[in-house]
């Protein structure tokens, strides 16, 4: 079974300007211990939609879903303090900016201690020698005097561990990433991806990275999801993803990588830009984009279809590897 | 315009030091921002520096194209002495290095419409009368790929991508000789940063101009640079061709960086080694080599001396163990 299951997750924002989707009917899974990738732009709606998964979605925005359940359980049908034992225990989240994630006032040790207190019993004292190992766990070097550090004595990097720590608290079974390492130098950041790596290994925790760098995408995930202005436009396992994309978008993005174009004086480039929330085309949402697109991507929103092992929301998606040979 | 064959700009042993700390206790400590850097960049040639935050790229950005004044050290630009001369000489070289900063958001103003952005350089710098000002203006708003309606709107109006176009058509207002670009895409999303790497090259052949390209992303670098200088800890660990920064890197730090980068394609991967801990603070800098507290080979010469840039291979390297490793 799987572990989560959304169903036909919209979030949209009741505005001035009318009724904006962030998200527009984005069904996946996550299973067991998997890491999936989640990829695309700014204002394609991943983010929104994690943050909808986590219940952080603050009026006016307003979230609806057929199903959203994690290991069965309808997160929907929870009472709100059901579902917060659920989402920050069973389900922990990272963000983007880990000095902006956590309090400046209070120490790391503070606040891994306050995540413990609320999803676990224990003495005081069991809760800080569990704090400790945490930060051991996520390679704090000397976790002993870094426990009682101030956010602002760590740097960006031993920032996010620390953030990580938080998350494990609650020993989760699925750890939602949000763009974790982009504001960290590159070092650093191979070094937090493999800690992600081994910490979902050893416990058989699933991750799920989203990120807008495709690199670090094909160097994680085993399956990953493509978005495009709200809606998922490809699903595929990364090996397959990265060798032959079915969907245009996808393809065009990869394309768009100084890496695929050694020596190119010019590099392939998409045309115009992502679309805003209130001015969504027609039809296929990538169509004003696409090489390919034509009279019927202009009228007709394309369905996410199943197509050999890919999910692709294209009426004309790219051959198969096997076909293109 | 100045065309020369000498190089366009010659630094030597520049270095920028800033008194930071407690003014009040008179706790100040010296931080050596930049420390002994010196390159040639020719005209119409693309010099890449890459490093992680803290290295010193952006204080070297910024002596380059004469916000900063160098605290010791050499800066020619095309042909003139730049450093240590009064302020009139300096404002009159002005006009031939530009600056195109990493964030289009900050970096525009945004009480001024584009017209006004773009025809400013032109008032301070030139005798040009109003109508031709406006013309040119117009003329390098088509060139950078914006619409003529797009002069008397403000920058708030605009994507990211488009800023940043903006920005470039500020720098190239008036025909520079040099252009600093200090990560002018890493800001930007992937679809867009090809189209803005595409007119920066462009450009670069129309105009021949010469690129001090920062950057901290290793793809986009391999795609514009004709040289690379690595800096760590605000000195130059590794200067050589691109051919021989990416295919033989001599210094432990390039290599770590070219491990610790994400690729999407095997090919371009190398065995993942990360490299322990994160840079020092440049505050507190450790003795003899910058890098010898992070490097797998350090040894016990390594603490003791600073090893010096030299000859290494047809690239300057500064490691006491670049033949051996």
């Amino acid at each position: 079974m799987a572990l989560l299951e959304i169903e036909d997750l919209s979030v949209s924002f009741a505005t001035r300007a009318g009724n904006l989707r962030a998200v527009d009917g984005m069904s996946f899974s996550v299973e067991p211990g998997e890491v999936l990738g989640i990829v695309g732009e700014s204002g394609s709606g991943k983010s929104v939609a994690m943050l909808a998964l986590m219940g952080l979605v603050a009026a006016p925005g307003i979230v609806k879903a057929r199903r959203m359940a994690f290991d069965g359980r309808d997160l929907q049908a929870m009472s709100a303090r059901e579902r917060r034992h659920v989402a920050g225990k069973d389900i922990a989240m990272i963000f983007q900016e880990p000095m902006t994630s956590l309090n400046p006032c209070f120490t790391v040790g503070y606040q891994i201690i306050e995540a413990l207190a609320t999803h676990a019993g224990d003495s005081s004292r069991v809760r800080r020698r569990h704090a400790i190992e945490l930060l051991e766990q996520v390679g704090i070097p000397a976790p002993e005097s870094r426990i009682d550090a101030y956010p602002h004595q760590l740097s960006g990097g031993m920032n996010q561990r620390v953030m990580i720590a938080m998350a494990l608290a609650g020993n989760p079974r699925l750890l939602l990433a949000d763009e974790p390492t982009t504001a960290l130098d590159v070092t650093v950041q191979a070094q937090i991806l493999d800690l992600l790596l081994r910490l979902q290994r050893e416990r058989g925790m699933a991750l799920v990275l989203i990120t807008h760098d495709m690199g670090v995408v094909a160097e994680t995930a085993q399956r990953v999801l493509v978005m495009y202005a709200g809606q998922i436009v490809e699903q595929q396992h990364a090996e397959g993803l990265f060798a032959a994309p079915r969907h245009p978008y996808t393809a065009a993005l990869l394309d768009a990588l100084p890496e695929r174009s050694p020596g190119a004086a010019r590099l392939p480039t998409i045309p115009g830009m992502v679309p805003g929330l209130a001015d969504r085309p027609s039809g296929c949402l990538f169509h004003p984009r696409c090489h390919f697109a034509d009279r019927r991507c202009r009228a007709e929103m394309p369905e996410l279809r199943g197509l050999d092992g890919a999910t692709v929301r294209c009426h004309y998606p790219l051959a198969a590897l096997a076909d293109a040979r | 315009m100045n065309k020369t064959a000498e190089p366009v700009v010659i630094a030597r042993d520049l270095s920028k030091i800033y008194r930071v700390g407690d003014r009040l206790f008179g706790r100040m400590a010296a931080l050596r921002a930049v420390d002994g850097v010196g390159f040639t960049l020719a005209p119409g040639k693309t010099l890449a520096v890459v490093g992680e935050s803290g290295c010193g790229k952006s204080t070297l950005a910024r002596m380059v194209s004469l916000i900063e004044r160098p605290t010791a050290g050499s800066l020619r630009l095309v042909g003139h002495e730049a450093s240590g001369v009064p302020a009139a000489e300096t404002r009159a070289l002005r006009r031939h290095v530009q600056i195109v900063f990493q964030d289009p958001y900050g970096s525009l103003n945004p009480r001024h419409k584009v017209g006004t952005i773009l025809t400013e350089p032109l008032v301070v710098n030139t005798d040009l009368g109003k109508v031709e000002r406006i013309e040119q203006a117009r003329a390098m708003l088509a060139r950078v790929g914006l619409r003529p309606e797009h002069y008397s709107r403000y920058p708030h109006m605009f994507s990211g991508g488009q800023r940043q176009r903006i920005a470039i058509a500020r720098a190239l207002m008036l025909h520079p000789d040099v252009v600093v670009a200090d990560e002018p895409v890493s800001a930007l999303d992937l679809s867009i940063q090809a189209q803005v790497l595409n007119l920066l090259m462009d450009l670069q052949q129309e105009f021949g101009l010469a690129y001090l390209f920062i950057s901290h992303a290793l793809s986009v670098v391999r795609h514009m640079a004709d040289e690379v200088m690595v800096m760590y800890l605000g000195r130059v660990v590794e200067h050589g061709a691109k051919t021989a920064i990416f295919e033989r890197p001599r210094h432990p730090y390039t290599r770590a960086l070219h491990a610790s980068t994400p690729f999407v394609d095997r090919s371009l991967r190398t065995v993942r080694t990360p490299v322990v801990g994160e840079p020092p603070s440049p505050l507190d800098p450790p003795s003899g080599c910058g890098f010898r507290t992070r490097c797998p080979h350090a040894t016990q010469v390594c603490a003791a001396e600073r090893p010096a840039l030299r000859p290494v291979d047809g690239q300057l390297v500064a490691c006491h163990h670049a033949e051996t490793i």
